[in-house]
């Protein structure tokens, strides 16, 4: 399916839609045992140049594993590591083109801010003067200028996190390994260096693996999503592909808020499908085909800000609803109403709030219609 | 200070704090540390603070006074009476202090004692070298092997205590000796044709001094080396740095502490050791140790042998303290 994402329509070309590009990291079979447990299992995954690539996933999932592997601290169990075509098998650490921020930050406690930033190019043999400039730059890049002579224990986690952000970012790694590299800070300021990391990784042109299980830095930073589960990765597609086009109940529950039903499918064409769902007490016409056979079980999934909420009866036969407002979640920008359908189960519907102190477009306890379109409910099956 | 101040203290001095105001809490249950508290308060004192007291207080009673008497008995004059010593220098009210500050002077000007000083010190500086570098390897192995190996390895190291000190410095005569076990083994592998006379020489004393206290050097050297973050070292190889720089650059100033403690612990008793040096080495080694004996067992000059203690004190304690300033003052300029 060809999907346009907006946000990223400005982009170059989308390099894993094109059969001829060579992928920067290539992942393949990878499979991690710690004794007899696979904290990842059979991962294959290509990522090209200047990418900025998001592994979403819950506590436990294997990203860090993941990364870890990808920077040289884990080796393999099964599978192998290629990156820009050079096999990482036996390839120490030291030796590896990529720089990660550790999750832990890993900050050495005997060097100041300053110090600890210019060990890596100390490493290289950088001139003085030259380490002394990349660091200044990279320090105010990160806002810690005032601050380059304290030692890590004298900063906020906020603060060490970006230290350890300008430690990875300062050596310009053709691979940057990011560890939650933002969760620590507060809103603005993880927006703010949000942008600037995209900023930087557009200027750069550096490749970004990053692990989050925020899923809306997720959703704004990344070219791609990987979402990962029990050491597998369910699904890897555009962050518009992973919202609208989720293939699995675990991904559409993971990424934003998402009602869910049961039902049956009554009828199958390649153009649309019909599903009848005692739990919304009615059928319901979906505008794309899916591969099960008639009257497989299936789950329809959603979105909250896909439902049209009305008083009224909407026309039409399909994919209408009706239940009395439960409760209504006031947002700022958007109110969420929690609907309870007759057959009890419940729906959430996402209003914005467009004029200041309207009253609520329906109110507490009010029976009201529920309605979406065709092209908004989409099908799983498992 | 106010308490969110925590957080902006060291590791080390957190945990300090923590562990008194732990316990000060548990304490308040019983009385009669109440009462004490509430005394506390009134000249200024409060919880946690009161706690680290504690130990000081003891360091008070149980070092500081008998250091005193000995101070005091090295101003004194040596007689043949028992106890063998008078304050006949502090007689009539007014102080002799030629008598009294005499033997001081005499320290000096003998050669015997000057030079004691100086070779205790030199041999306790080329033992504390010598175990420093057979300890750190050591400590080293201990904190990186597997969880299983770690603690009966360090049972190892600690297996000793559990035998009487003289008993094995006895055994090193045994193993030393021109017809000893080292001999006969070095002999009996072809490396030596004429046994080596060890014993009796300044080496014996290194060994001596490097066995018995291997454990004060690696001990504190694995505590420290076993709590550091190895996710430090994965950090230093990300940015480049080779396993041998890494351990330069990290391993080696992060374990500093441990490195100083345990010199510390073998430097400063040795300086002052008796037994190794008089069984081991032979009579033409000259420790402090030794002459501070001879004066006190032999010459029965009290006064003379405190004042060679109280000597050795200083010497120790000088370099001590101006190092501590020192580093406060560094930690301070980084800041
Ligand atoms: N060295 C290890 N030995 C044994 N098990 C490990 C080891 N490292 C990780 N695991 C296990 O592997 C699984 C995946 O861990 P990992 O750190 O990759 O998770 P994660 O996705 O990064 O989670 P989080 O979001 O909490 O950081 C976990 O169940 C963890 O307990
Ligand atoms: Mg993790």
């Amino acid at each position: 399916m060809a999907i346009v994402d907006p946000a990223r329509a400005r982009r170059a070309p989308e390099p894993w839609n094109d059969p001829a590009a060579i992928p920067y990291v290539r992942i393949e079979n990878v499979v991690k045992r710690f004794s007899d447990f696979s904290a990842v299992n059979d991962i294959s995954l290509n990522i090209y140049r200047g990418e900025l690539f998001a592994l979403l996933g819950g506590s436990g999932s294997g990203k860090t594993t993941l990364l870890r592997m990808l920077a040289g601290f884990e080796t393999p169990s099964e599978g192998r590591i290629l990156i820009d075509g050079v096999d990482m098998a036996g390839v120490p650490p030291y030796d590896r083109p990529v720089n990660m921020m550790f999750q832990s930050y890993a900050l050495f406690p005997h060097m100041n801010v300053e110090q600890n930033i210019a060990f890596g190019l100390k490493q290289d043999g950088l001139p003085k003067p030259q380490i002394a400039e990349r660091v200044g730059a990279i320090l105010d890049m990160v806002q810690m200028s005032q601050f380059a002579k304290r030692k890590p224990h004298q900063l906020s986690g906020g603060q060490r996190q970006r230290v350890a952000l300008a430690r990875a970012l300062v050596k310009q790694p053709k691979l940057l390994l990011l560890d939650e590299p933002l969760a620590a800070l507060d809103k603005k300021l993880r927006e703010q260096t949000q942008f600037e990391l995209m900023t930087i990784q557009e200027k750069v042109g550096i490749t970004f693996v990053m692990v989050t299980h925020d899923q809306e830095e997720a959703m704004t930073m990344a070219s791609r999503i990987a979402v990962m589960d029990r050491g597998e990765i369910v699904q890897v597609g555009t962050p518009n592909e992973i919202y609208e086009y989720p293939n699995s109940r675990f991904v559409a529950d993971f990424i934003g808020s998402v009602n869910m039903y049961e039902g049956r499918l009554v009828e199958d064409e390649s153009d649309h499908v019909v599903i009848d769902s005692p739990a919304l007490g009615g059928t319901v016409y979906v505008d794309h085909g899916v591969s099960a056979a008639p009257g497989a079980n299936v789950w329809l999934a959603i979105r909250p800000e896909k439902i049209k909420v009305s008083r009224t009866r909407p026309a039409g036969t399909h994919n209408i609803t009706r239940g009395k407002v439960r409760d209504i979640g006031y947002l700022g920008d958007v109110s969420n109403y929690y609907v309870t359908l007759q057959s009890g189960e419940t729906m959430e519907a996402t209003l914005p709030n467009l004029v200041r102190l309207a009253e609520p477009a329906v109110l507490w306890d009010e029976e009201v219609w529920l309605s979406w379109e065709a092209e908004n409910a989409i099908v799983l099956t498992s | 200070m106010a308490r969110p101040a925590r957080a902006y203290l060291s590791g080390e001095e957190s945990r300090v704090v923590g562990f008194a105001e732990g316990l000060h809490l548990r304490l308040l249950q019983f009385a009669p540390y109440r009462g004490t508290i509430a005394l506390g308060r009134r000249v200024g004192i409060t919880g946690a603070r009161f706690v680290i007291a504690i130990p000081y207080v003891w360091l008070l009673l149980f070092f500081l006074t008998p250091f005193l008497i000995v101070l005091a008995i090295s101003f004194a004059t040596p007689t043949e009476m028992v106890p063998p010593f008078s304050f006949t220098a502090f007689a009539d009210g007014a102080i002799n202090l030629a008598e009294a500050v005499g033997k001081y002077l005499f320290l000096f000007s003998d050669s015997l004692y000057v030079s004691a000083y100086l070779s205790s010190l030199r041999i306790a500086a080329i033992s504390t070298v010598l175990t420093l570098l057979i300890g750190y390897p050591l400590a080293y192995g201990i904190a990186r092997t597997s969880d299983r190996w770690r603690v009966p390895l360090l049972m190892l190291v600690i297996l000793p205590f559990w035998t009487s000190f003289l008993i094995r410095i006895y055994a090193w005569i045994g193993i030393l000796g021109e017809t000893g076990l080292l001999n006969q083994v070095l002999q009996g592998i072809g490396l030596l044709d004429r046994p080596l006379s060890l014993l009796g020489t300044e080496w014996a004393i290194f060994f001596g001094i490097v066995y018995a206290y291997l454990p004060f050097m690696v001990l504190p050297l694995y505590a420290t080396l076993e709590k550091m973050d190895l996710s430090l070292l994965e950090a230093a190889s990300d940015l480049g740095a080779r396993p041998f720089r890494a351990f330069l650059t990290v391993t080696l100033p992060l374990s500093l502490p441990g490195v100083l403690a345990g010199c510390m612990l073998v430097f400063i008793p040795a300086v002052g050791e008796f037994v190794i040096p008089d069984l081991l080495g032979g009579s033409e080694t000259l420790m402090i140790g030794k002459v501070l004996s001879d004066e006190f067992f032999l010459n029965r000059d009290w006064p003379l042998a405190s004042a060679v203690a109280v000597t050795m004190l200083v010497i120790l304690v000088l370099p001590i303290v101006l190092f501590q300033r020192l580093r406060a003052r560094q930690a301070e300029g980084e800041g």
